[in-house]
């Protein structure tokens, strides 16, 4: 029974130490910016990793969404006569949740395990502690610039999600299912603000960008240098990820929609 | 790869962010680049606003002609006063014109349409239009009839 209280406890403050490591771990990769003729490059590098090559998926599912949201979207709205909605229920969804969630849920899935992994095989492989033992700072030549380009590279994901699934949806409504064009498009813009609904969920994909990014290269700065170890670390960066960023969103909307 | 292949790739995944940004703000969100500089200020005093709100349109012939900016409650009259942005091409609405507010559709926004009058004289910016007519309460509608006042 002691053993068990104990064991609990322990738990407990694994949990807690391991936050304050990762709080730790983001001050000093974010503190160290290494010079911009260095850490440029690396950024660069970095952003076509886990920004460019993530783009087919984004696009693609981007697509599909917007074209089932198209296809629900009239099913519903078509029995109350009003199918010239679809516009600006595509638009809305999109732009305030589908979009800045769905593609960090992608990239979770996309670039932050491979950020875990590839981070996770250089510690299993002692190259961080070599880059240690030659005065290289691994936090600013590894870690600083795969942060930052999750950072950067996820609201232009997001929107560029967003885009494609209008599309996506204008393909279904208008070319397919045959609503008037001018009121798709009339409709969208009168009811999407672009403070109130583009900017805010801009905002919620740079934050989903970086906590994504930080639980990423945390897990596999942090994980057992074990091919155990990092498999489990990968598995934790996805699972973390979602659900940090499914609860975020619940709060930034409360926050940003909630009319209190 | 070779690094200048690596930045021209980036360079145009930085670009078509720019252009999703951009088709969101012009195409999704129908921000126009015309600034708020290019319309004027009209006023209309109404007794019930009903359902209307700011960023309503307000419309003229079923013209989109300007949006309303503010409604706020004037203490002294306790009617509501309404500030109507009015783009700056439409600037001869004839003196005795009148602000109704209308209903699109059976459940639709609530806007303002604008009846036009026939003085010669023109609205200059800042004026208050003379005749207005409030929404149509269709709850008080009924029970008015329905007490026989």
């Amino acid at each position: 029974m002691i053993d068990r209280i104990a064991a609990f406890g322990r738990s407990g403050l694994d949990v807690v130490s391991s936050i304050g490591r990762a709080g730790r771990f983001l001050a000093g990769a974010l503190a160290g910016v290494p010079r911009p003729s260095v850490g440029f490059p690396l950024l660069l590098r970095q952003l076509y990793f886990v920004g460019v090559l993530s783009l087919a998926i984004v696009v693609v599912s981007g697509l599909f969404i917007g074209m089932v949201l198209g296809l629900q979207g009239y099913t519903i709205l078509s029995d109350y006569g009003s199918e010239a909605a679809i516009g600006q229920m595509i638009a809305l969804t999109l732009v305030r949740e589908l979009g800045p969630v769905v593609t960090a849920l992608l990239f979770a899935g996309r670039a932050g395990s491979a950020l875990t992994a590839e981070i996770g095989l250089m510690k299993a492989t002692e190259q961080l502690s070599s880059m240690e033992m030659m005065g290289v700072d691994p936090l600013r030549r590894v870690i600083a610039p795969r942060l930052w380009a999750g950072f950067i590279a996820m609201p232009i994901l997001a929107m560029i999600f967003s885009v494609v699934g209008v599309w996506g949806g204008m393909l279904v409504g208008v070319d397919w299912l045959g609503v008037f064009e001018g009121a798709f498009w009339g409709n969208m813009q009168n009811s999407v603000d672009f403070i109130d609904d583009v900017l805010n969920g801009i905002i919620k994909s740079v934050v989903f960008g970086f906590v994504c990014a930080w639980i990423a290269v945390y897990q596999g700065y942090d994980c057992v240098p074990t091919s155990a170890g990092i498999s489990s670390a990968t598995t934790k960066t996805v699972v973390y990820s979602s659900l940090a960023v499914l609860g975020l969103d619940f709060v930034l909307t409360a926050v940003m929609f909630g009319d209190f | 790869m070779a690094q200048r292949t690596t930045e021209v790739i980036v360079g145009l995944f930085m670009i078509a962010g720019l252009a999703a940004l951009l088709f969101l703000a012009l195409q999704v969100s129908g921000l126009s680049p015309k600034s708020d500089g290019d319309r004027y200020a009209l006023y209309a005093n109404f007794n019930d606003t009903g359902g209307l709100a700011p960023r309503g349109k307000v419309s003229m012939a079923g013209v989109t002609i300007g949006s309303i900016r503010s409604i706020v409650l004037d203490p002294e009259t306790f009617q509501a006063r309404v500030e109507l942005a009015i783009d700056a091409g439409i600037d001869n609405i004839p003196a005795d014109s009148a602000a109704v507010i209308r209903t699109s559709g059976l459940l639709g926004d609530q806007y303002i349409d604008i009846s036009v009058g026939g003085d010669l004289e023109s609205l200059e910016p800042g004026d208050t239009f003379y005749s207005t007519q409030s929404a149509m309460n269709l709850e008080r509608l009924i029970s008015n009839f329905a007490s026989g006042r």
